[in-house]
């Protein structure tokens, strides 16, 4: 089922959570919505699945008008960011309310939620906690009954706010790689808030980027990753390094190193930003371009598969950080306090916040 | 000795403190009750009890405590639910209201019903042409005692339900549940214990209470008598035996009262350590 959010506005007294967010989310997808905390995406979620009314703005699903349907309606299949288990009752019970709420004709018989509720016990790999109750599970067995509850009632898709957030770092990877699975296997569309970029790149068929109420940048992980539409998206996706400068003749100056860009503008001399993440950052022990940097290495941070540097420009006095192979690391035999050039690849310029093509 | 800082003697010294303090006003003057009310042998206490005077104190007593004991638990879950899961214009006057009553001396709430609906008051002379008699008669005393009980299960809710958020609620919105659903398979077992202590303490009051009663009442014996108003009618008559016997009733009520709420703190406090302790214990298991 696809989802459509036309012109969302929302705002709690003085505080505007949504700013006219417009939003597609296609059939089948795994869809993340990533922000930094504040950043309207859970408030988002919530307005999708009915739990708080929009102040403006349509949602539809399947193309049908859902904005003035409450939450009972909208058949959608939520899990909170603490689970919101039902603690006085046990795994079975938790699992079968959404079907034991229905009204008599629409309910299964007991067998049949009998059956329905083991299946999904199967499938979120709980067998034998059926009678466990919600305190006497881990965080993870927790996650994964509020799954099951969801899915127990067939919804049209699945939102998920926080899904990992209170769990320690293993359990989330197996988590994380378990949903991917899920989500193949029954090929619904699931909407997941995160505010860990990693969690969004790695699981997400389409990420989409929210700052301060709105929707900054839509695409594949790689597209936002690698082509981010503007210098928020670029600074949250990623260690990245920033220099300041200006643009002048074409050309932008960061320090001694300049860049040719398409710019074409009567404003000359204007302040520009390069942004540039740190694994394109290319280190050697002599110049090897006409724009390599002078620059001297002041810490090593060992990370086990890379090895990032910590570095100072010769000509402004910038701190900035470079990553390399450990193997890398090793043909250069690198020390703090040793002189070095370095070379900016794919840098990202940007003036008043636009990104300007190189 | 135990690895405390303070000496021995200053232990036992506290201890003895508190113990003879609670002696002094707890214990002796419930032995005095009933070493009164049994002073002339159990056949005089049993004649004093079978009255009929008190026989219908008991009842109104009860009575009384049946209306508004209800009345109050509906009132307080409608007020807390209101005030735990919505945030509205006005809350924190509500909260500040639902407090009046222990804020105010229960024989100024009497005399405000006195003042609205007594032979003189601002509805006296309408309630007088259409026959309903309030004050000093039942209704005025079921009205005094709900105003007077009306914080205790709102009280005790508040801060439950505030605790417990609405997270549960909300789920089970989104699983389909109606609103009457949610509330009798959701929020209602959530905060059983607590609502259970609210209408202890609630009925408690509702039974023993004086003040407010004694001035809507007007004393009318086998009419408009509670038992706490009996007692001091008794009492001024010098009929020891018998006040002390129906002050035998009262004490019971409160020993009873006590008995259910260390029961219940007991109970969910031990609900709290369980959810609290099971994870820990699982998560450490399962490293």
């Amino acid at each position: 089922m696809s989802i459509e959010i036309c012109g969302i506005s929302k705002s709690y007294g003085s505080f505007t959570a949504l700013r006219d967010v417009q939003l597609e989310i296609p059939t089948g997808q795994l869809v993340a919505l990533l922000g930094p905390s504040g950043s309207g995406k859970t408030t988002l979620l919530r307005l999708i699945a009915g739990l708080e009314p929009a102040d403006s703005g349509q949602v539809f699903f399947n193309g049908e008008d859902h904005t003035h349907r409450d939450v009972r309606e909208r058949g959608v299949g939520f899990v909170f960011q603490h689970y919101a288990l039902f603690r006085h009752m046990d795994i079975f019970d938790n699992i079968a309310f959404g079907l034991t709420v229905r009204p008599r004709k629409q309910r299964p018989t007991k067998a049949e939620i009998k059956e329905r509720v083991h299946s999904l016990l199967r499938l979120v790999q709980l067998e034998g906690l059926a009678h466990r109750y919600p305190s006497q599970l881990s965080g993870g067995q927790r996650q994964r009954v509020a799954l099951a509850r969801a899915l127990a009632v067939e919804p049209k898709f699945l939102l998920l706010d926080e899904p990992f957030g209170a769990l320690d770092a293993k359990v989330r990877q197996e988590l994380r790689r378990w949903l991917r699975r899920l989500h193949e296997k029954l090929g619904l569309t699931i909407v997941f808030v995160t505010h860990d970029q990693e969690e969004a790149l790695e699981l997400a068929d389409r990420v989409v980027v929210m700052n301060e109420g709105r929707v900054e940048q839509t695409g594949s992980p790689q597209e936002v990753y690698n082509n981010p539409s503007n210098p928020f998206v670029y600074s949250f996706l990623g260690r990245v390094n920033f220099f300041r400068g200006r643009i002048a003749d074409g050309k932008v100056k960061l320090g001694e190193a300049e860049f040719a860009v398409d710019w074409a503008s009567e404003d000359d001399n204007v302040p520009a930003v390069g942004y540039v993440r740190p694994h394109d950052v290319d280190v050697s022990r002599s110049p090897q371009y006409p724009q390599s940097v002078a620059a001297e290495l002041i810490y090593v941070y060992n990370l086990g598969s890379v090895v990032r540097l910590e570095l100072r420009r010769m000509d402004t006095g910038e701190i900035f950080e470079a990553e390399m192979s450990r193997r890398r690391f090793a043909e250069l035999s690198l020390q703090s306090g040793d002189l070095l050039y370095v070379h900016l690849k794919h840098v990202a310029f940007y003036v008043g916040g636009h990104l300007i093509h190189a | 000795m135990t690895d405390t800082s303070e000496p021995g003697y200053v232990r036992w010294l506290l201890i003895a403190v508190a113990l003879i303090f609670m002696g002094l006003f707890l214990v002796v003057p419930l032995i005095a009750v009933f070493s009164e009310a049994f002073s002339e042998g159990i056949g005089l206490f049993l004649q004093a009890v079978k009255e009929p005077d008190t026989l219908s104190a008991v009842k109104l007593t009860l009575l009384t405590a049946a209306i508004s004991v209800p009345a109050n638990v509906v009132f307080g879950v409608a007020a807390a639910w209101a005030i735990a899961k919505f945030s509205f214009r006005g809350k924190n006057l509500l909260l500040t209201l639902i407090d009046l009553p222990f804020a105010v001396s229960p024989v100024i709430s009497g005399l405000i019903f006195v003042l609205l609906f007594g032979t003189q008051g601002v509805l006296g002379p309408w309630l007088a042409a259409h026959d309903i008699k309030i004050i000093f008669a039942v209704p005025g005393i079921v009205l005094a005692t709900t105003f007077v009980t009306f914080p205790f299960v709102a009280r005790e809710l508040i801060p439950v339900m505030e605790a417990q958020g609405k997270d549960e609620e909300e789920a089970a919105i989104s699983l389909g549940a109606s609103g009457w659903q949610t509330f009798w398979r959701i929020t209602l077992p959530n905060i059983k214990w607590g609502l259970l202590y609210g209408v202890i303490l609630c009925n408690a009051r509702a039974m023993g209470e004086f003040g407010a009663v004694s001035v809507v009442s007007g004393h009318i014996r086998g009419m408009t008598n509670t038992l706490p108003l009996h007692v001091e009618i008794l009492y001024n008559e010098y009929q020891f035996v018998a006040a002390f016997a129906a002050a035998t009733l009262l004490a019971v009520l409160a020993l009873v009262t006590l008995v259910l709420k260390s029961l219940i703190e007991w109970k969910t406090e031990g609900q709290q350590r369980e959810n609290e302790a099971m994870p820990e214990i699982i998560r450490e298991a399962s490293a």
